[in-house]
């Protein structure tokens, strides 16, 4: 139980962001129109790939001898790029079908 | 590093914005432009700024990392640019997965960078700073903290790429809906089992710290710091859990995407595009790094909510989704389509 306590001390600042944001993040898209539904998902897809940067800092963070933090550090920056990059160009290429279908 | 925070307070802003935009016709496609600009900002941030908390080194192996951001660019794009319109969702589920997979190849890095990591160092440098005495009592929460973020990481990202992964072939045709009698108990097994090891795991790490002088106690976490208290060597039996819960982990999300109706599969990558999010919050925890810790997270709320808009936008609520199709394949599946 202390232990639990002193953790949450510790880290408060990052508990409360934590907090927030899922207020935030329901909010925020609390209105959407169900037309938007799937670019909505495509769009926050592309957000979480905000993860990239964790790989980022993993390859810029190891040894030039550690292969295998340099293998998979590597494989997930692929990866995480396809993620950002594909999905907002998805998302872009969704919303543009979109609008020409609203000017008809 | 303080131009860093400043530019990951603007990225999680434009990630707000973006997603506000997004949920508004006329706005949605400049907010998905601003998010991306956000990206762009924060990803060329982190490589040029960041700073080591610990040794204020900056990155390097550049160009491994700009070798792996070309390519993933240049895949990236040509994939989503020839992909029939048509073909979109699945699309959105593959990248999805992309991003699963980064993260539980994070945690796989992160999990062998802890084991490795002498702790000595780090808690009597930590000592130092705080002008404490050899009697001080230090308590102990990062390397525990730091594990459960590692584990959560790992078999959140693990389901999701998974997941993600059936669900794409399923929209392109190449899995059929498949169920087995008793398959929900198989996976509710395999959730057991995936707790029970990573907590079994968590207790021998904790357990695993060697005191190296006679003044120190241990007394529940507690520990009366003397000289240094020190990681034992991991065995291999260690690493040998570490893996099977990644694998189970990944077993579990194919065995949950596996029995749900195709016409129901938009549903299921919106939540597991929720849980990818999760996962990147938690490399947020792990690296104390706002801008991943807020964009994880604001996608993990808004996708839950975007999960439950779509059930009800279908008339069907999302434990029907997930749970109806398990026994009733069939009559899921037929009264889909």
């Amino acid at each position: 139980m202390d232990n639990i306590l002193t953790w949450i001390a510790f880290h408060q600042q990052i508990i409360y962001i934590v907090i927030l944001m899922i207020f935030v993040g329901i909010e925020v898209i609390g209105r959407v129109p169900s037309v938007l539904h799937t670019p909505l998902m495509s769009g926050a897809n592309a957000i979480h790939g905000v993860v990239v940067i964790g790989a980022i800092i993993i390859m810029g963070r190891a040894e030039t001898s550690n292969y295998l933090a340099l293998i998979l550090g590597f494989l997930a920056v692929v990866l995480g790029t396809l993620n950002v990059v594909g999905g907002f160009v998805v998302t872009d290429r969704m919303l543009e079908m979109f609008k020409s279908k609203k000017k008809k | 590093m303080e131009l860093l925070s400043v530019i990951y307070l603007i990225a999680s802003v434009t990630f707000l914005l973006g997603l506000r935009m997004l949920s508004h016709p006329e706005t949605a496609r400049k907010g998905n432009l601003v998010a991306a600009a956000g990206m762009g900002l924060a990803i060329f941030g982190t490589i040029f700024l960041y700073e080591d908390p610990n040794s204020d080194e900056r990155l390097h192996n550049y160009a491994w990392i700009f070798s792996g951001l070309i390519i993933g660019s240049i895949i990236g794009t040509v994939t989503a640019k020839r992909v029939k319109m048509t073909a979109m969702p699945e699309m959105v589920s593959l990248f999805n997965g992309m991003g699963g997979a980064c993260a539980m190849l994070i945690s796989i890095v992160e999990f062998h960078h802890f084991a490795s990591t002498d702790f000595t160092l780090q808690i009597s440098e930590a000592l130092e700073a705080n002008g404490m005495t050899e009697e001080a009592v230090f308590q102990l929460p990062m390397p525990t903290g730091m594990l459960i973020t590692i584990f959560v990481g790992l078999i959140i990202g693990s389901v999701s790429f998974a997941g993600s992964m059936v669900a794409f072939g399923k929209l392109n045709g190449t899995i059929k809906d498949r169920s087995f009698k008793g398959q929900h108990i198989v996976n509710i097994a395999l959730l057991v089992a995936i707790i029970v090891l990573t907590f079994s795991l968590l207790k021998v790490i904790s357990n695993s710290f060697e005191i190296s002088s006679d003044e120190v106690i241990n007394n529940a976490h507690r520990i009366r710091f003397g000289r240094g208290i020190k990681l034992i060597e991991f065995s291999a039996s260690t690493y040998a859990v570490f893996y099977a819960v990644l694998v189970f982990s990944l077993a579990y999300g194919i065995l949950f995407v596996l029995p749900i109706g195709g016409a129901d599969m938009p549903v299921v990558i919106s939540l597991l595009n929720s849980f990818t999010g999760v996962a990147a919050a938690c490399g947020g925890f792990l690296y104390d790094n706002k801008v991943m810790l807020t964009g994880g997270i604001l996608v993990g709320a808004a996708g839950t909510l975007l999960t439950i808009l779509m059930c009800k936008a279908m008339n069907r609520s999302l434990k029907n989704v997930l749970i109806g199709s398990f026994g009733g394949g069939a009559t899921a599946s037929g009264g889909a389509t």
